[in-house]
């Protein structure tokens, strides 16, 4: 009902002719799809790549911040100035600070490709969230589960591994797929360094022919992935929720 | 053999326990007695080292006759905690493992035993507490009675010297509480020192070879369970245990 008004006005305001013939030409959409959809290989390609530095910074990153040995107090405190400069820093700006600045430091060594550029700017930035998350998980799970795995024989490092990471990365699932999510929107973000993944790809379709539409095609195709990664989360939860009734 | 002398522990500035002596011969059942807050936990939790000592000793012999003086800050903690079994009230069982998983991982962890004999012994020790049909299920499908019987048999499949429980029953359902307790009543076979903090008054009175009262983090009492429990010589200890009286 609200959506229908809402469409109806959209549909009846005097500007509607411009945007439809802008936005949702029919046979621009057909040419931009192509592209704009090979180019979105670059996306999935950013994203899975930066998923696996981001998961291993934040498990690092998570843990250090929960060992209680005196040693490890100065990690501790960098780790914590690590997830607070990040997370306080909009991504767009770790962005544009590390795929301009890293390079113009010109350090013997430092990555000059635009995709690693891009990775290490996302590993960074989502790092310092999903460490967060990883973080909260392990101080949700029991005490009791601590001293039952230290009292059993097993090391810290043990019982971290092996009793207490598994269950708090399963009660974490949900917040998880939450940043993955947003991390797969936010390769667009590396259009600005120059890198031609589907938005940028879009952009310079659309100001070639003056044209909107392949915007368009650029966020169907971000929902579509948003949905894939949504549904594999039901998956995920509904299977876990089957485990917890019964037989593992 | 277990021997505690002279323990004291302090929390901030107030002293749990005042000076524990105690001692548990192999096969022999202690029911640690007492108001809550009395310092059963700290107890438990002092002989196994998940926490340390002020000052005294806790002594620990093998069958050797070798005696270790577990306090000792140069003592390898984990080989003691293999040494020393303890059982919690609740949340003892890991939930993302199945039933026999938790009881292979300390042995294959922690005292190198094969995988396959870690099963074996498993599926052995859960015939023994009842529950052979239940090794591939999820701890958290298991009523509450079975998870106590199964966190007894991970504690079993350690193969301890001592075993530490904390008020086992306590979260239990009254009807769920016997099928538990039978199981430590068979622990006597084994030789093993038990050593259990518990409010089931009539459990204690048939089962353990001795009672301890504790209060305010002292033994105000100690002896065989008649003596305890029908010629009470503290008067602390007869106003505690005349609370239980139906
Ligand atoms: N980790 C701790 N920090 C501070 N005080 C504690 C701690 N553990 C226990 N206590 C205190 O020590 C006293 C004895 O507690 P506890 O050993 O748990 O008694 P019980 O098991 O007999 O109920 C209580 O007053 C309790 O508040
Ligand atoms: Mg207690």
């Amino acid at each position: 009902m609200v959506l229908g008004l809402l469409w109806l006005g959209i549909v009846s305001s005097p500007g509607w002719d411009r945007v439809r013939q802008t936005y949702f030409d029919a046979d621009d959409f057909r040419a931009a799809w192509g592209p704009v959809t090979s180019a979105f290989w670059l996306n999935v390609r950013l994203f899975l790549v930066a998923e696996v530095f981001i998961l291993v910074i934040a498990l690092v990153v998570a843990v250090v911040r929960v060992v209680p040995t005196p040693a490890m107090a100065p990690l501790r405190l960098l780790a914590t100035i690590y997830t607070d400069v990040f997370r306080g820093t909009p991504t767009l700006l770790v962005v544009l600070l590390v795929g301009f600045g890293v390079p113009a430091l010109r350090l013997a060594g430092a990555p000059t490709s635009l995709f690693w550029l891009g990775v290490i700017a996302l590993s960074l930035s989502y790092g310092a969230y999903v460490a967060e998350v990883v973080r909260a998980g392990i101080l949700s799970v029991h005490p009791t589960q601590w001293a039952s795995g230290r009292a059993l024989g097993l090391t810290y490092g043990q019982t971290l591994r092996h009793v207490v990471l598994p269950q708090a990365l399963r009660r974490q699932v949900p917040p998880l797929i939450n940043d993955f999510v947003s991390l797969q929107k936010d390769t667009a973000l590396l259009s600005v360094i120059g890198l031609v993944e589907a938005l940028r790809q879009a952009n310079i379709i659309g100001q070639r022919d003056f044209i909107s539409t392949p915007l368009v095609v650029a966020a169907v195709v971000f929902i579509a992935a948003t949905i894939v990664i949504a549904r594999f989360a039901d998956w995920l939860t509904l299977r876990s929720m089957r485990r917890q009734a019964g037989v593992v | 053999m277990l021997r505690i002398e002279q323990v004291r522990k302090s929390y901030g500035g107030t002293e749990v326990l005042k000076g524990i002596d105690l001692t548990v011969e192999p096969g022999q059942v202690v029911c640690l007695i007492g108001a809550s807050g009395s310092g059963k936990s700290t107890l438990l939790r002092c002989i196994n080292l998940l926490e340390t000592v002020d000052d005294g000793t806790v002594w620990l012999t093998d069958g050797e006759g070798t005696e270790q003086d577990v306090t000792d800050p140069r003592v390898d903690v984990d080989a003691v905690r293999r040494r020393v079994g303890i059982v919690f009230q609740a949340y003892n069982l890991f939930p993302h493992l199945s039933v026999l998983d938790n009881l292979v991982l300390g042995p294959t962890k922690v005292a190198g035993v094969s995988k396959n004999a870690a099963r074996a012994r498993g599926r052995a020790l859960l015939e023994r507490v009842g529950l052979p049909d239940k090794a591939s299920a999820s701890p958290d499908s298991l009523s509450g009675g079975q998870q106590q019987r199964v966190a007894l048999a991970r504690a079993l499949a350690m193969e301890p010297e001592v075993l530490l429980l904390d008020e086992i029953t306590s979260a239990l359902d009254p009807l769920l509480v016997g099928e538990v307790l039978d199981v430590v009543k068979g622990l006597r076979a084994d030789g093993i020192a038990v050593v259990m903090a518990t409010h089931e008054m009539s459990f204690a009175r048939e089962a353990s070879d001795v009672v301890a009262f504790l209060a305010d983090g002292e033994i105000v009492e100690i002896g065989p369970p008649e003596q305890m429990f029908d010629a009470p010589q503290d008067p602390r200890t007869a106003a505690f245990l005349a609370r239980f009286r139906p």
